[in-house]
């Protein structure tokens, strides 16, 4: 049956609870008996805890208990599960980065826990430490491909790089550098925990992913899987930080368990630098040559990024380089710098983003030193199959971008704009955009009631893309129901299993499963009428049943999905299924791609640089929701706008801490910053994608904005700028 | 937060009585206090509110503007008189903070308004102005933030207000009052260099409770402009900011300054006016190559770190863009 | 100390730490969640309420500085059916996470009942003090304009 609601353009359902304020967070999930805590966290980026005074903190009314490493329950076991991070939870005094939790304050109040914790002295003894890469450049190495997202080996050659770079009538040798960045999304890191007797846990979480949160805290907890519950329905924005459990959230636990009283610990903002994950520092090297027509001979990527002491996380950035252009010569490699500073993690479009800002920069400077249109450029290497593994992309449609961008933007290559009147600068820009379609493992169950409404159901979450809206879509329309027949719940690991929101997937996995289920259902209720002999369907074939608004109609006779079920007793009906990738997936290469065309506004006085107008236009498969859709994008574009002109995390050096620890000197993008942003998508009907034909528009529009910024930067004043953000004093 | 008395002042004296008890601190809009006490950046045992005294009145005299010490940053910004007669004030509290914030803070809050130093709010950072003579991780640390004039090898934290930057500028007069009575004092003494005592931030004695601002407004005055260059479009602090104002005399061929005034914000540890530079101004062509020349000799004596060594070039250029909007007029 | 405070419509007394945040009594003592807590130092406006019709940030608002006070909150400003403006942000999709949705609305509520004209810059300068991770904020701009326009 073709979707008639899927693909429209519906209001989101949770609207209504988020702009009244009722839709609940996970640290506004209301427990009697809560108690309040609070972490106490380290000054040094390394070292040894030799002691922590508690008497002061203890002594505060309300105080319930002050925990240490000295003093905290052992957990079971400490390992993490396979791809998961490190913790730091205090089953030892080592110190490994600065602002580590090392101990944890539990009151029966937030202001009492607040100020008994800063009533806690720790004693540290440090030891040398750095979070330069400089210092530990020396010390690079190659990762395993179990530490990048998709797998991949860390270096990957094709043909001779070398020789292609000799041959080539123009080259571009240069470096870039992308800088530490938090992903700050706006609800703080959240856990209350509440244990229901000695080995059963209820954990609500603001996290991607419930699963994930399930699996490790029953690992380190050893507890059977079944035996730990994690709710969040609501969650204030991820972006990657979310993504995976961190200390804090194993730390609720243990309170909870060890004063005996459900806990509720909150991140402040200052403490989501840091040890809740962020954006590694990259520095990308990039070598590209082209003949005069601007066709590339040959491209090397490297990248280094940082990553911990005593966990390897892998900004992939040289991978956009392995599937972006048609060359012949091409080599690309990551290699990793442990530093004493915490494990960073995905960050909204990991590798794409950073990496694009280097490989989309480079193209740019190529095409300047070859005086050639930048688009131009793009076009002569434009990739027909994927350059590395020799796939067909299963739907590309960057032509397309390209074109529609260029003429949405008016771009004309006029090698450099005049100021205008008031003498700032102006300048286009613009880059390509990708990011690869990933599909994972879902689960949905769809039941329909006797009333004649269903109920879906799986495990994934909501970050506020549309998740809620988006799977009662798919349900609607595969069930054979009005959009006010069904409801979709998600959020908690009862339900089946669902893959965390990340790496723009979910809506692809999510809706695969969601289809399948309802789609199931639907069926089974069809199977059902016509071989029940109350119904009027009787003894009709199944495929000739024709069924709209949960009404079942073959022959001139009808009958209703609320009929069957009542019919069969009054129990639900339920369809379980299951989506995933097959090994037909393999075939191809895929990926979301897509066009951005920026202008910008420099003053040549001042250095400040403002986004006058931003267009993409993005290829993501099917889009199931444009409206939503379109916000995902803007969204992105704008983190696009924050990573090319404003964020980064500093570290001060010396001591090893991150000083831009709030929302005052970490700059996220605010309201004046932010122009004219136009997004527009190019339909695909990708059938090898998944079932939904999905392929995920939550991190493709970061990638390509900085570069594209930049690009338009360099035209503006003739500075290129290869290390972001791009702030005035870069531009003096 | 610690533990510590709370009393709400009804009158003037009975907040100064209660101001020059040991340990106390007044609250008033709260955005500086509530924030800072609750970091334990600040422990007061003694809390005295004088929100709620009646000392909210905006008065334009002839001659100068009188802002009540409770006026918000909103009511000054907003006041007709201080659009007309001061826009370098109006446009400096404009570009400070944001809407809600403005609407709770007050003139004398941000008179006394903390520094936004990363290391003064980090307990686990070493500051002598948070704990006299403890060191400061600042000196050699993360630096893009901080002044390059009027540091000290104990302190090198910038003043955050845009506000006192342009009351630095045009001549503006503290009226405080004390267990000794009332008394003014000009608002470019009224801050502190740090020196040996970055601790000691006002020129205020235990109890003195700021009543009110005067500030003259004078023909430099109803010419003035603030210029701010910040890290993003709004709602960040100041990398350089100025105030200036002109009194230009003669026709349009051949005008000359009068009298100039002109203060920066972001780069001094106190709203940096320069009494050097406005003289070097006065009786020159308003042209882009005067004010260059004043920019040069007011930053001469600016002593750089690592990370904020482009301020140096950022203030001359911010300066010729404030000098240059005010010579255009309003 | 002791004292009262009008919270949207009625009257409530309270038994508080003077200094206790206005924020977290909201939020903690009368479980009114829909005030966020993204920053807790007055840089996100998620926690923006309306003290005596202005707009403040409760996260410093020590909560004696509000006795006898009226405070409205997100939860304040509808009864049974949205407003217009909430109307808005749900049609024009100026939420997604909605964590910075409710500060947004008391925000973008004070300026609507400003009367001022809602071109673009005057309702960014509006909600220039709430910050938005998900947006990228024209929809938040397209929903106080929308609902302008329907209001007025």
């Amino acid at each position: 049956m073709k979707p008639t609601i899927t693909g429209q353009p519906l209001a989101r359902i949770d609207g209504h609870a988020k702009v009244t304020g009722a839709a609940r967070y996970s640290a506004e999930v209301q427990i009697s008996g809560v108690a309040y805590g609070v972490l106490v966290t380290s000054a040094c980026a390394r070292g040894r805890i030799l002691a922590i005074e508690t008497n002061d903190a203890e002594r505060e009314p309300g105080v319930l208990a002050v925990i240490t490493p000295k003093n905290a329950l052992r957990l079971p076991d400490t390992k993490v599960p396979e791809n998961d991070r490190v913790v730091q939870v205090l089953q030892d005094d080592r110190i490994v980065y600065s602002n580590q939790p090392v101990a944890l304050v539990v009151a029966e109040t937030l202001e009492g826990a607040m100020h008994a914790a800063l009533l806690v002295k720790v004693h540290e003894e440090k030891e040398p430490a750095t979070v330069r890469l400089d210092d530990e450049i020396k010390n690079a190495f190659e990762p395993e491909p179990q530490s990048a997202s998709g797998k991949k080996s860390a270096d990957q050659v094709r043909g001779d790089p070398a020789r292609g770079l000799r041959e080539a009538a123009m080259r571009i040798d240069e470096t870039y550098q992308t800088p530490y960045e938090t992903h700050n999304p706006l609800e703080p890191h959240a856990t209350t925990a509440v244990w229901n007797g000695p080995d059963r846990l209820t954990v609500y979480d603001a996290t991607q992913g419930v699963f994930g949160v399930r699996k490790k805290l029953a690992k380190m907890f050893a507890l059977p899987t079944g035996n730990v519950r994690v709710l969040t329905k609501f969650v204030g924005g991820g972006f990657g930080c979310k993504g995976t459990p961190w200390s804090h959230v194993i730390l609720a636990a243990l309170a909870a368990k060890q004063v005996g009283r459900p806990v509720k610990l909150v991140l402040t903002r200052p403490q989501m630098f840091g040890m809740v994950g962020g954006r590694p520092l990259t520095r990308q090297r990039l070598s590209v040559g082209a003949n005069k027509q601007g066709k590339l001979t040959a491209l090397r990527h490297e990248s280094v990024s940082t990553t911990s002491r005593f966990d390897d996380f892998l900004e992939p950035a040289a991978s956009v380089s392995r599937h972006s252009y048609a060359c012949e010569n091409m080599a690309t490699s990551h290699r990793l710098v442990r530093l004493d500073i915490a494990t960073p993690t995905y960050m909204r479009a990991p590798g794409e983003a950073t990496g694009g800002f280097a490989l989309e920069s480079a193209i740019d400077e190529l095409a300047h030193a070859l005086k050639m249109d930048p688009l131009a450029l793009r076009l002569a290497s434009y990739a027909e199959t994927d350059p590395t593994e020799d796939k067909p992309f299963s739907s590309k449609s960057l032509r397309k971008c390209y074109a529609e961008g260029a003429r949405r933007f008016g771009w004309a290559w006029n090698k450099r704009s005049p100021a205008r009147a008031d003498g700032m600068l102006v300048g286009v820009g613009m880059a390509t955009s990708s990011y690869p379609a990933y599909f994972s493992k879902a689960e949905a169950l769809a039941r329909m009631l006797p009333d004649g409404t269903a109920l879906v159901t799986s495990g994934a979450v909501d970050l506020g893309g549309g998740t809620y809206t988006v799977m009662s879509q798919v349900a609607a329309d595969a069930i054979g129901l009005p959009m006010d027949r069904v409801r979709f719940d998600l959020g908690d690991s009862e339900m089946p299993e669902a893959p965390r929101s990340g790496g723009s997937q979910t809506a692809a996995s999510c809706a695969s499963a969601v289809l399948l289920a309802g789609r199931a259902l639907r069926d089974k209720l069809v199977r059902m009428a016509v071989a029940d002999a109350g119904s009027p369907l009787l003894g009709a074939r199944p495929d000739e049943v024709l069924i709209e608004n949960g009404r079942m109609t073959a022959n001139g006779r009808t009958d209703s999905f609320a009929d069957v079920v009542k019919r069969a007793g009054g129990a639900p009906v339920e369809e379980r299924a299951r989506a995933g990738p097959d090994e037909a997936r393999k075939k191809w290469s895929l990926h979301s791609f897509g066009a951005q065309f920026v202008e910008v506004l420099v003053d040549p006085d001042l250095g400040h640089v403002r986004v006058k107008r931003l267009v993409g236009v993005f290829a993501g498969g099917r889009i199931l929701n444009a409206r939503l859709a379109r916000s995902q994008l803007m969204g992105g574009m704008v983190w696009g706008i924050g990573m090319a002109l404003h964020e980064e995390t500093v570290y001060d050096e010396k001591i090893g801490r991150i000083m831009t620890r709030d929302l005052a000197d970490y700059h996220v993008p605010a309201h004046a910053d932010v122009q004219v942003i136009e997004p527009y998508f190019i339909e695909e009907e990708d059938v090898h994608v998944d079932p939904a034909g999905v392929k995920g528009i939550g991190e493709i529009g970061i990638t390509g904005t900085a570069a594209a910024i930049a690009n338009a930067v360099f035209n503006a004043t003739g500075k290129r700028v290869r290390s972001l953000p791009i702030t005035p004093d870069k531009l003096l | 937060m610690r533990h510590f008395t709370f009393e709400r002042a009804k009158s003037v004296d009975e907040a100064v009585k209660g101001g020059a008890q040991p340990e106390a601190a007044f609250l008033a809009g709260g955005t500086s206090l509530v924030d800072l006490m609750k970091l334990e950046v600040l422990t007061p045992l003694r809390i005295v509110d004088v929100s709620r005294l009646d000392l909210q009145k905006i008065e334009a005299r002839t001659g100068g503007l009188v802002l009540g010490a409770l006026a918000t940053n909103t009511d000054v910004a907003l006041h007709p008189e201080v659009r007309r007669r001061l826009p370098a004030l109006a446009e400096a509290l404009l570009s400070g903070a944001s809407p809600q914030l403005r609407n709770a803070a007050t003139v004398g809050g941000n008179l006394l308004q903390r520094t936004r130093c990363a290391y003064f709010r980090d307990l686990a950072t070493l500051c002598n102005k948070r704990t006299p003579r403890s060191g400061c991780d600042a000196l050699e640390g993360w630096t893009r933030m901080h002044a390059i004039l009027g540091g000290s090898n104990q302190c090198i934290a910038a003043h955050p207000s845009d506000m006192c930057v342009a009351l630095a500028a045009f001549d503006a007069r503290v009226k405080v009052r004390g267990p000794q009575g009332e008394r003014e004092i000009a608002l470019t003494d009224f801050h502190l260099l740090p020196e040996q005592h970055p601790d000691r931030e006002f020129a205020l004695s235990p109890g003195e409770l700021v009543i009110s601002v005067f500030v003259p407004t004078t023909a430099a005055a109803a010419r003035s402009r603030y210029v701010k260059v910040r890290d993003r479009a709004s709602y960040a602090f100041a990398l350089v900011s100025c105030a200036a104002g002109l009194e230009l005399s003669g026709g349009t061929s051949g005008r000359i300054i009068r009298e100039a005034r002109v203060a920066l914000g972001g780069v001094g540890t106190k709203p940096w006016r320069s009494i050097e530079a406005e003289r070097a101004l006065a009786g020159q062509p308003p042209t882009k190559d005067s004010f260059r020349k004043a920019a040069e000799l007011l930053l001469a004596g600016a002593q750089p770190r690592r990370d904020n060594a482009f301020k140096v070039e950022l203030a001359k250029r911010t300066m010729v863009r404030a000098l240059t909007l005010a010579a255009e007029g309003a | 100390m002791r004292l009262e405070l009008r919270i949207n419509g009625s009257v409530r007394s309270l038994e508080v730490e003077p200094l206790k945040r206005l924020l977290d009594v909201l939020r903690e003592d009368l479980i009114l969640t829909g005030t966020k807590e993204g920053c807790g130092e007055g840089e996100c406006g998620a926690c923006a309420v309306l003290l005596d019709g202005q707009l403040v940030n409760s996260c410093l608002v020590a909560v004696c500085q509000a006795a006898g006070a009226s405070v409205v909150t997100i939860e304040g400003l509808s009864s049974s059916a949205l407003t217009p403006l909430q109307r808005s942000f749900v049609e024009c999709g100026g939420a997604q996470c909605g964590i910075c949705t409710p500060g947004m609305i008391v925000a973008g509520q004070c300026f609507l009942d400003s009367g001022a004209a809602a071109t673009d810059e005057a309702v960014r300068e509006a909600i220039a003090g709430n910050l938005c991770r998900c947006t990228g904020y024209t929809k938040i701009v397209e929903s106080i304009q929308h609902a302008a326009r329907e209001t007025r």
